[in-house]
């Protein structure tokens, strides 16, 4: 049976791994192939590894970091972070990602998610959503890490990026990032339970209830999460211990 | 142990073991053997070659996956993972599944029901040339083996303490 997963999320800013809250605030978490390596042993499902830094040195950091951590780490990860063209993926996806995320780049040019999916297969496509809830009631996707929003719900954009070829959905809670206080249920089962892909929440993790919860409540396939592993605040064996205690299918 | 990665006809001839990857999609990876003739080579190696994820449902006869013509090494076809329409069976399928029914040297010391590393849309049906199964939506071939050709559909690579084991067996062939 496929088991939920339990991905550590690392931030990465020139080469460091960093945590922040509601995307500012950063704080210092590590050497990212280290960490991972951690992670891997500890029992991590997959790993993504988002870069944020903002020079034109980037694409050669990131592919030099793949390259890292793929000769240091024997589960999957997803590479992302200012992704914008097939060139960009093919680096990626030949240091040894298994599998690359889009965001912004691929809003502002849907056709490049059917490129990359023609060229690469959907499977290591995974386009990446910042969602947060307006006055209104509805979700809307944000840009640029969460600093731009646009007119767009959510679930739509969702749908046309599976549409044209993206093979699973890292969603964001933008209003649930870094609070601790939960997973937003309501968004993730919206997404989980209307698209044919699978769906990691991300955003709020806070404690061991609340991994169940999205995994129950919010039919999430797997949960992401950084900071409460950077800082051992949840061990991943306690977590999935605990996960598979209550009946949820997980791989220990 | 010595890798290379190449796509040179003499090179891979000559190789003690080949692998055979694959992140990509079907008709787009056929047309590049094509086009260097990798297919006929492919078919006639003699030595053991090991095809991993896209790389074994190219060694099957064909693909649902843009209607591509395959290598017709072993005896299946590949078919699209069927979506539910409640959304229960989501593809590609990703994450972490078992394989069982395990009946080959390839998975010497691997026990039933071991967790790999799965990440597809595709699958190749159940039959002769089948050493594992892993259940999806439906029972399909995640290991098949026939003379001194080998396929996993998961990713040994990628599947921790696992996978290695397999991809040791295979090397010590």
């Amino acid at each position: 049976m496929l088991t939920k997963r339990i991905i550590p999320c690392l931030d990465i800013q020139n080469g460091r791994t960093v945590k922040g809250t509601n995307f500012l605030n950063l704080r210092d978490a590590g050497d990212p192939v280290e960490l991972g390596s951690r992670y891997a042993q500890e029992g991590a499902d997959e790993l993504v590894f988002l870069d944020i830094t903002a020079t034109n040195e980037k694409r050669k950091t990131l592919s030099s970091l793949a390259r890292r951590i793929a000769h240091h780490i024997n589960i999957p990860f997803t590479v992302g972070g200012g992704i914008s063209s097939i060139k960009d993926v093919q680096v990626l996806l030949e240091n040894g990602a298994d599998k690359i995320s889009v965001n912004t780049a691929a809003f502002k040019n849907p056709p490049l998610i059917a490129g990359l999916a023609r060229e690469f297969g959907s499977q290591c496509i995974v386009l990446a959503i910042d969602a947060k809830k307006a006055g209104d009631g509805k979700y809307y996707v944000h840009l640029n890490g969460g600093r731009v929003a646009t007119e767009t719900v959510c679930m739509d954009w969702a749908k046309k990026g599976v549409d044209l070829g993206a093979g699973e959905i890292l969603l964001t809670s933008m209003d649930q990032d870094g609070t601790k206080k939960g997973f937003a249920l309501e968004l993730t089962r919206m997404l989980a339970l209307g698209l044919p892909v699978p769906v990691i929440a991300s955003g709020g993790g806070g404690n061991m209830q609340h991994f169940a919860d999205v995994f129950r409540e919010g039919c999430a396939d797997a949960a992401l999460a950084a900071s409460i592993f950077h800082f051992r605040e949840i061990p991943i064996p306690d977590l999935k211990e605990f996960l598979k205690g209550l009946g949820i299918s997980i791989r220990i | 142990m010595e890798a290379t990665v190449t796509d040179d006809p003499s090179v891979i001839q000559s190789a003690d073991k080949v692998i055979f990857p694959g992140v990509g999609e079907a008709s787009t990876a056929m047309n590049y053997l094509r086009e260097r003739e990798l297919d006929h080579l492919i078919r006639n190696l003699k030595q053991p070659v090991l095809g991993i994820c896209l790389g074994l449902q190219l060694m099957c006869t064909y693909s649902e996956e843009n209607d591509t013509e395959c290598l017709g090494i072993f005896e299946e076809e590949v078919k699209k993972f069927n979506s539910a329409e409640d959304h229960t069976l989501k593809v590609p399928q990703i994450g972490w599944n078992t394989i069982y029914d395990l009946k080959d040297p390839l998975f010497r010391n691997v026990a039933e029901n071991s967790y790999c590393y799965f990440v597809h849309g595709f699958y190749a049906g159940s039959g002769i040339d089948t050493i594992s199964k892993t259940d999806y939506g439906e029972s399909y071939s995640s290991g098949l083996h026939k003379n001194n050709f080998y396929g996993v559909q998961f990713h040994p690579e990628k599947s921790a303490a696992t996978g290695e084991h397999i991809l040791k067996n295979f090397i010590q062939f």
